[in-house]
């Protein structure tokens, strides 16, 4: 094929979300019938503080572009298929040409990101093209054990929070008796700050139907079910779509590739709880009930969907089974340290520059992935801490930045590698509220069944709210702590078990801060809006009486050409006045 | 919005989803869903019906019902709005959005306005975040958001509640 010109449009959610769809409509209509260029859709590249993304390839050399509204589509085309003007204000990345994120995209490794921005995931003709399937061929001719052994070396570990090893869960549920067994996918991603399993689903679904085909032939089962979270309606939408393309060609559904061997897969939608997200929460939900955990063992290896040996796994680690098996254990071993070996995606986001999706090798320094890859914290801002792991997690201090993502790094500083949500913080960021916000999601989320988690978590929030509000005492501290260790004691999930840790890092690095809010009733991030106070600066204001007539709630008094006053007992803390000021004379105080 | 007392058509559309969870299992969800997706909310009389028809006891029912937050026993407002409190967007100042449209609005997270045309509720997370903070209207994701920007875009809606 000469010199064909592929536009590809980033249609994932956040795309979409950006305004990417018009411009697909309009390069549709701009590329229409011109020989040689051809239109593709395809799912998030990462570069999400960029989007709308068009990506144009020529000739093996790629150029990506940012921030493209449908006037930007117009020049590129102009430029690619013409020669016509410039476009290279709009260029973030490219193969053949310097570019602003060419050294983000540098520093990251792709496995399970493989295909996402770079195929049509709903077309399985791209995902054949990429040499798709043939994992799931290779893996039909080895036996069982085979395959299993071979997950096994390559030291690939449970992406979904866990870390539990891969192989040996596989080798568990082989071995436990019975004809009948399932292969479950975990697609729940219910941590907030995530977005990892979204961003494949939504780029690159095969390589997840692919892997659990390969894990239903490696323990013996016949079905297969994605739990996928309701919120989530366009990976569902593409993961049906993408079903139905499998069975057609003959990858799932009966006698897979004329081998005899049998398996298909369904989606069920979550209908909206956290606890779900929890392996024996989940299969109870697959049934149809309440999504409540259970006591293990027995697990879910020997005691799985409608009380049958089935293998749970998160999208990630699925997503990771093809490429082992294609180019070996020991390709996917050389990447990381220790026991924590080939990548991690993660959803980097918070107050960071260049928000997105990144897959590194593990054992990277999170400092070189907030800073290098993330590019740090805003103008004029200081880097403060990284929250990691989303509630089950906690807050890693910037002193600690040296520390290597690995399963056992992170978690000696208090946190949890988790699914790979991210969220970088600065200093307007207050961390005892980042606890207590932490607090208040458990605390929503606890399914009830264990008092020390459905009580403590309340105690616990009751406490920060109290902290928060200027009316804590340092006894309150001890509470805290005495706290944290009774509900991860008294818990029979994770999510009890866990959900003390945003509490306990943030107590343990930052304890200054909580103290300031106790002791001297300050917040020094001007967050927690009991503690701080707003003020019109007498000798800067204008009386333009732009504040006052942007306050919701009309605290903001003075004449035209008068020096305004914010009346505190009024006021409301939403401080929108502040930024509407033209000569800056509106600051936020606590004592 | 529908009355609480349903019309022979209501039933007729009940008994057409329950044909088909005869004896099916693991079928709370879906059908509660099914039942959703034609009322627009879960009417109790079609969850009552439900539970009398395939013979299971009320409260199974009720109880998957009000364990996820995807069901509601209340009919909803003609936009949905749904406001993310995800990490990302909190640390980007959602809880300031959530208090200005409450303020704005005058209802409660969860409720529906008196005019019937906007419910506001609070999600876990919209997988948004570079976009924070973010809300969805509907099917819509609008991202980048101060109080005042989450204010105009409902205006939006508004307005062309005027023009229909
Ligand atoms: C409260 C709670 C929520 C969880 N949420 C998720 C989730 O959203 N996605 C996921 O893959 N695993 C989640 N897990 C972990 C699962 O229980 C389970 O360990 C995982 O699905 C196993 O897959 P893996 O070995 O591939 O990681 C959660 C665990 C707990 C305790």
């Amino acid at each position: 094929m000469a010199q064909e010109t592929v536009f590809r449009v980033g249609l994932a959610s956040c795309g979409i979300a950006s305004g990417s769809a018009p411009v697909f409509e309009r390069l549709n209509s701009l590329l229409a019938g011109i020989p040689g260029a051809r239109l593709q859709r395809a799912g998030c590249v990462g570069l999400c503080f960029h989007e709308p993304l068009v990506e144009v390839e020529r000739d093996g050399a790629r150029y990506l572009y940012g921030e493209v509204s449908p006037e930007v589509a117009e020049r590129i085309v102009a430029f690619h298929l013409r020669g016509e003007g410039r476009v290279e204000d709009h260029l973030v990345a490219s193969t053949v040409q310097d570019a602003p994120e060419n050294g983000m995209l540098a520093r990251q490794v792709r496995i399970v990101l493989r295909n996402c921005g770079q195929i049509d995931p709903e077309r399985i003709e791209d995902y054949l093209d990429r040499g798709g399937y043939t994992a799931l061929r290779k893996a039909l001719g080895m036996k069982p054990e085979e395959v299993i052994a071979e997950v096994e070396r390559s030291g690939l570990r449970g992406r979904g929070g866990a870390g539990f090893p891969t192989g040996l869960k596989w080798k568990f549920t082989r071995a436990a008796p019975g004809d009948e067994k399932y292969v479950v996918c975990n697609a729940d991603e219910g941590d907030p700050g995530a977005f990892m399993d979204r961003s494949v689903l939504e780029g690159d679904p095969h390589s997840v139907l692919e892997g659990m085909a390969i894990a239903a032939w490696a323990v013996g089962a016949g079905e297969g079910v994605i739990y996928c979270r309701a919120e989530y309606p366009l990976a569902v939408r593409r993961l049906q779509i993408a079903i139905a393309q499998a069975r057609e060609a003959g990858y799932l559904g009966k006698d897979i590739l004329g081998t005899g061997f049998s398996f298909d897969v369904h989606v069920k939608e979550g209908a909206g709880a956290f606890v779900c997200g929890e392996e024996t929460a989940l299969l109870a939900s697959i049934e149809g009930r309440r999504g409540m955990p259970r006591p293990r063992p027995p697990f879910p290896a020997q005691k799985g969907l409608w009380g049958k040996p089935t293998v749970i796994n998160n999208v990630e680690t699925f997503a990771n089974v093809p490429w082992i098996l294609i180019h070996g254990a020991e390709a996917f071993a050389q990447h990381g340290i220790g026991r924590s070996r080939g990548t991690k995606v993660f959803a980097l986001a918070g107050k960071v520059r260049k928000g997105g999706l990144v897959e590194v090798p593990m054992g990277m320094p999170l400092r070189e992935l907030i800073l290098g890859i993330g590019g740090g914290v805003g103008e004029g801002r200081t880097l403060k801490a990284v929250q990691m792991g989303g509630p089950s997690g906690g807050c890693i201090p910037e002193p600690l930045l040296d520390t290597p993502v690995d399963y056992e790094s992170i978690t000696a500083t208090g946190a949890i590698m988790g699914s790979g949500g991210m969220v970088v913080l600065d200093d307007t960021s207050c961390m005892v509220d980042v606890a207590r916000f932490f607090l208040h999601f458990t605390q929503g989320e606890s399914c009830g069944k264990c008092p020390f988690c459905r009580i403590g978590t309340k105690r616990m929030l009751e406490i920060l709210e109290r902290i928060t509000r200027g009316e804590g005492e340092m006894e309150d501290l001890d509470r805290l702590a005495e706290l944290a260790v009774q509900v991860k004691d008294g818990s029979l999930c994770g999510l009890g078990q866990t959900a003390p840790n945003p509490v306990l890092t943030t107590l343990r690095y930052f304890r200054d801060e909580y103290e300031a809010h106790i002791r001297d009733k300050r917040c020094p991030a001007k967050v927690c809006s009991a503690l701080v106070h707003y003020r019109i600066d007498p000798e800067t204001c204008i009386g333009c009486t732009l504040c006052a007539r942007t306050c919701p709630v009309g605290a903001i008094s003075g004449e035209r050409r008068k020096t305004h006053v914010i009346d505190d007992g009024k006021c409301v803390r939403c401080g929108q006045c502040a930024p509407v000021c033209p000569v800056k004379a509106i600051s936020v105080e606590s004592p | 919005m529908r009355p609480a007392h349903p019309t022979a058509d209501d039933r007729t559309a009940l008994a057409t989803i329950l044909a088909k969870y005869r004896d099916g299992r693991g079928i709370a969800i879906p059908l509660l869903a099914d039942i959703q997706r034609q009322f627009g909310y879960l009417p109790p009389w079609a969850v009552d019906e439900a539970a009398r028809a395939l013979d299971l006891p009320a409260a199974e029912l009720f109880g998957v019902a009000t364990f996820y937050s995807m069901f509601r026993l209340k009919p909803l407002g003609k936009h949905v709005i749904r406001l993310c409190r995800g990490t990302a967007c909190h640390v980007g100042g959602s809880l300031r959005i959530a208090e200005e449209l409450q303020r704005r609005l005058g209802v409660a997270e969860g409720d529906t306005t008196e005019d019937g045309l906007f419910t506001l509720q609070f999600v876990a997370c919209l997988g948004c975040c570079s976009l924070a903070p973010v809300m969805m209207v509907d099917g819509d994701v609008h991202g980048r958001l101060s109080p005042d920007k989450a204010v105009q875009v409902l205006e939006g809606y508004r307005a062309r509640k005027g023009e229909a």
